[in-house]
């Protein structure tokens, strides 16, 4: 064999077990929701017959989540607390980002560090006490209550990104801005918010998605179906009988809660991506 | 408007000193410059002047008021940065209403001086364009155009000119000239490395070196009767020859310093004989290289092209015995 | 000393106010400091602190859901304590003496281990894939963030219709390839559960670690690469000598990271394999405990060891990440 043809065949093999990995990766990685759709358009007996490709079509699964029980509701429940808990969370970070990453005072690296330890708090063992707090301030079975809870892990993630982000805003700009007679307040409101803002999207968003994600204090804050989100719904999502289980169902109900968050992070993977390693392989 | 005054003025960053005592009376609309070696702490004055740093002890009074605790806005400074520090989201025109917008003023005011200072700096056609599509000349000339608007009592420049390139340093130093004549009510301070500009734009200039003050004077004080062997070496390019031992045994002195420019070639067996090594042609000057037997070469300025080879012996005159400096062990001038 | 020391000491000083009069500016940037930090670490004291120092408390008292006012304290008895019978036998009480406790322990961190050693070797894989350059890696980015992208409680209700013992695909493809003969119940059969749980916690998470990984890859310059290749190194050996090293730290960062993750899970289990003694973990027993049982106290103490335990994980990670914290030079 000729050393040509040698190194032509180790290049064609390589790029052959490159792209089966990739396609694998491929499959693996999408097929699970591929399938959940696949499953969501189907209902009685079909669901009792595996197949991998489309091969009936009904919406009557989707018409029963949307009519029965209070999955609409459950869906707005969300949103809701989703949105105003990362509309507070931003409030709160980007002033306090400033003064960690901007000011210089004794303490703020213990402040840092603190922050840090309470992201990494299991949230069970804050489940007791949050559950008496919550009681007495009688906001227990109210959207209030996740809002509430929910700044556990999404504060400290914010004013960690945030923080990171703010540093690295040049010292000159701010400085001009200074002898331009700019407070502290106007600084972050007018120089460094527009700076920002792509920051200040990508944190949102991932406070956002955790906020939808969240289950045990949902679980255990709000009881009654009028006040629970969507995930919890789906978890105790349950059929006529003891006995069954109405995957299709469950399978629409899950593209329902999936779709728009798999929108939301498709169009903005590269800030997601950004946000993540910001946080990860910075701290 | 307002004369500046340093009295003892010290700057220490923890147990580092970096100024190390200044004082200083920067009069009333005069153009100062502070020049010096890096480290030696001129753009930390300029800081503490702007206030942007904290005064370690001493005083610093502008037009008769102490200032050392009020923040910036409320000294009457305005500061032309290294890197403009143009905000990136906002175009010309907002750059330079920014400051006027944050103390109240009334919007026929902003804009009637941010026309007069776009007129002054020739930036009308950029004020809708933001920082990203200007050039660095440009953004520069934004930049002083938002300390203008301010109409400041003390201008401050950190090294505004580093980041241009070479002829376009030359044009903006022009510019700043201009403008010193323009406004010459207004105090100016300037920071720079580069003696040129000094020389150029100067009314007076400040030597600095390691935190003090080494001498204070005009340009042409400097570069006549330097004050130390230091500030012979800084101002002047190329730098000033200097020669020890048996060179300045001859003029009673420990150190004799003498300008490539004031020194002439001539037949080898007169004045000193140097052998040469090297030469440099610039067009309309030369600048041949001498070996005298010391460690640093003679430089000898000629005018127009010289053809000379390595190798070559000449002897180096110096024409007039007055413009050879002589310095004592201390590094200080003797007395004539 | 460099003038950056020399800043940072000047502004350590600068807290005790000594010889330094401070200037306007400098109160002025203080002040705001303290009013910009304060509602945020008043919100995390109130959501994070006061519970969690509540929480503790209970584990020292008979706390009962319906009457919390009315906990009295009682020591360490949850922990573990004894009582001897009229008939001499001791009997250990408590949660350290719990059976039940000590299989959580060991579901989680069997748990643990296997899923971030498996999220990382995935992930590195994944990892190397996406930082080569080749046509459709957009696309294949994209797609590699869909199991992350899926909310947990919806990956583990695809996940129990995948796996049905009855209906799910993974029994018929694997009925199909001849690979088992029966249809295995995946998440109800305790030899299989806890591995069940693994495998949709690795199908999730790995996107995650893979970038983290990504990220320390490509902080990794392409001509020590280039270097290499010119020198004949072979692909294999170029990443063990090259590659590790250089991502060893963002590595590590994202090992504990997901470590931490992974000893607290909840979600997943309860979802997936609701009641099943072979998963149950640390944190779904102590949920239990508290809402389930009635035994508020007792859950309590489980959520409080539960937190001693990451209490260590954490340290150790700060000490071994060596990480700043002090906010940065740039200031």
């Amino acid at each position: 064999m000729s050393e040509e043809f040698r190194y032509q065949l180790w290049k064609t093999t390589k790029w052959t077990a490159f792209y089966f990995a990739v396609l694998v990766l491929c499959v693996v990685s999408i097929f699970p929701f591929y399938y959940a759709v696949l499953t969501s358009f189907k209902s009685g007996t079909d669901l009792f017959r595996v197949s991998y490709f489309p091969d009936t079509f009904t919406l009557e699964n989707y018409a029963s989540v949307m009519t029965q029980g209070s999955f609409p509701l459950n869906f707005l429940n969300s949103i809701i607390v989703s949105a105003i808990v990362v509309a507070i969370s931003l409030l709160l970070a980007v002033t306090a980002a400033y003064a960690l990453a901007r000011v210089r005072f004794r303490g703020r690296g213990i402040i840092l560090l603190i922050i840090l330890s309470v992201s990494m708090f299991p949230q069970i063992a804050v489940l007791a006490g949050l559950f008496e707090l919550i009681s007495a301030m009688g906001i227990y079975n109210t959207l209030l209550a996740v809002i509430f809870a929910y700044m556990i892990f999404t504060l400290p993630f914010t004013v960690w990104v945030l923080t990171t982000f703010m540093r690295d805003l040049p010292v000159e700009i701010e400085e001009a801005a200074i002898v331009d007679g700019a407070s502290p307040w106007i600084i972050i409101r007018r120089v460094f918010l527009p700076l920002m803002w792509p920051a200040l999207v990508t944190t949102g968003l991932l406070a956002f998605i955790a906020a939808w994600n969240e289950f045990l204090f949902a679980l255990t804050f709000l009881s009654s179906n009028t006040t629970r989100t969507v995930t919890v719904a789906i978890a105790l999502l349950s059929g006529a009988s003891e006995h069954e289980v109405p995957w299709g169902i469950i399978m629409a109900a899950s593209v329902i809660v999936t779709v728009p968050l798999l929108v939301l992070v498709l169009i903005f993977q590269r800030k997601i991506v950004a946000g993540l390693t910001a946080g990860g392989v910075k701290g | 408007m307002a004369d500046i005054e340093l009295k003892n003025v010290r700057k220490t960053f923890g147990s580092v000193h970096v100024i190390k005592g200044v004082d200083l009376t920067i009069k009333s609309g005069e153009f100062m410059v502070f020049v010096g070696p890096s480290g030696c702490g001129k753009s930390t004055l300029l800081r503490l002047i702007a206030g942007l740093e904290e005064i370690s002890s001493g005083t610093l009074s502008i037009g008769g008021k102490v200032v050392n605790r009020l923040t910036p806005k409320d000294r009457g400074v305005a500061m032309v940065f290294q890197s403009y520090a143009l905000y990136p989201h906002m175009n010309v025109h907002d750059n330079m209403a920014f400051g006027m917008q944050l103390a109240g003023s009334d919007k026929a005011a902003i804009e009637k001086r941010i026309n007069e200072a776009a007129e002054m700096l020739q930036i009308t056609p950029y004020l809708q364009r933001l920082p990203k599509q200007l050039s660095g000349g440009q953004r520069q000339r934004v930049a002083i155009g938002r300390a203008i608007v301010r109409d400041p009592a003390v201008f401050l420049f950190d090294e505004p000119l580093s980041n241009l390139d070479a002829a376009l340093r030359v044009a903006t130093r022009l510019e700043i000239a201009k403008l010193h004549e323009k406004m010459h009510d207004t105090t100016m301070i300037y920071v720079t490395h580069d003696q040129v500009e000094a020389m150029t734009l100067a009314d007076r200039i400040c030597v600095l070196r390691d935190g003090l003050v080494e001498q204070v004077g005009t340009p042409l004080e400097l570069y006549e009767r330097p004050q130390s062997v230091f500030v012979a070496g800084f101002i002047g390019s190329p730098k000033m020859n200097f020669l020890n031992g048996k060179f300045a045994d001859n003029y009673r002195a420990t150190t004799i310093g003498v300008r490539a420019e004031h020194l002439e070639l001539g037949a080898p067996d007169k004045g000193w004989p140097g052998k040469v090594i090297h030469t440099e042609n610039l067009g309309a000057d030369s600048y041949v290289y001498l070996d005298v037997g010391t460690e640093e070469p003679i430089v000898v300025r000629q005018t127009g092209t010289v053809r000379l080879d390595n190798g070559q012996t000449a002897g180096i005159i110096a024409a007039n015995q007055s413009l050879v400096h002589r310095f004592g062990p201390d590094g200080r001038p003797i007395a004539a | 000393m460099t003038l950056q020391a020399a800043k940072m000491a000047d502004s350590a000083s600068q807290g005790l106010g000594r010889q330094v009069e401070r200037s306007d500016l400098a109160n002025q940037r203080l002040r705001s400091a303290l009013y910009f930090l304060l509602p945020m670490l008043l919100t995390l004291a109130a959501v994070a602190g006061w519970p969690l120092a509540r929480s503790i408390y209970f584990s020292f008292t008979d706390a009962s859901l319906n009457k919390l006012g009315e906990a009295h304290w009682i020591g360490f008895s949850n922990y573990f304590s004894w009582v001897t019978t009229k008939s001499g036998k001791t009997i250990y009480i408590g949660v350290l003496s719990d059976p039940i406790w000590w299989n959580a322990v060991w579901n989680t961190v069997r748990f643990s281990v296997i899923s971030v050693v498996l999220e990382t070797i995935f992930g590195m894989a994944v990892a190397l894939i996406l930082n080569a350059d080749f046509p459709g890696r957009g696309f294949v980015r994209a797609a590699v963030l869909i199991p992350w992208a899926i909310p947990t409680i919806v990956s583990a209700k695809i996940w129990s219709w995948m796996l049905n013992d009855q209906f799910g695909m993974i029994n018929d493809i694997l009925l199909r390839l001849h690979l088992i003969t029966d249809k295995i119940a995946w998440t109800a059969n305790d030899q299989t559960s806890l591995y069940a749980i693994i495998m949709v916690d690795v199908w999730k998470t790995t996107p995650f670690m893979a970038l983290l990984i990504l990220a320390g890859l490509q902080m990794i310059p392409k001509d020590v690469y280039e270097a290499a290749d010119v020198d004949g190194v072979h692909p294999v050996k170029q990443f063990y000598r090259i590659t590790l090293p250089l991502v060893w730290p963002a590595l590590m960062v994202a090992v504990i990271f997901r470590m931490l993750d992974a000893m607290r899970i909840f979600d997943l289990v309860y979802v997936l394999t609701p009641n099943s003694a072979a998963t149950k973990t640390m944190s779904v027993l102590a949920r239990e405990n508290l809402f389930d049982f009635d035994k508020f106290a007792y859950g309590s103490t489980v959520s409080t060891l539960l937190f001693l335990i990451l209490a260590v994980f954490v340290i150790l990670y700060m000490w071994l990440g060596q990480i700043r914290f002090d906010g940065g030079e740039k200031t």
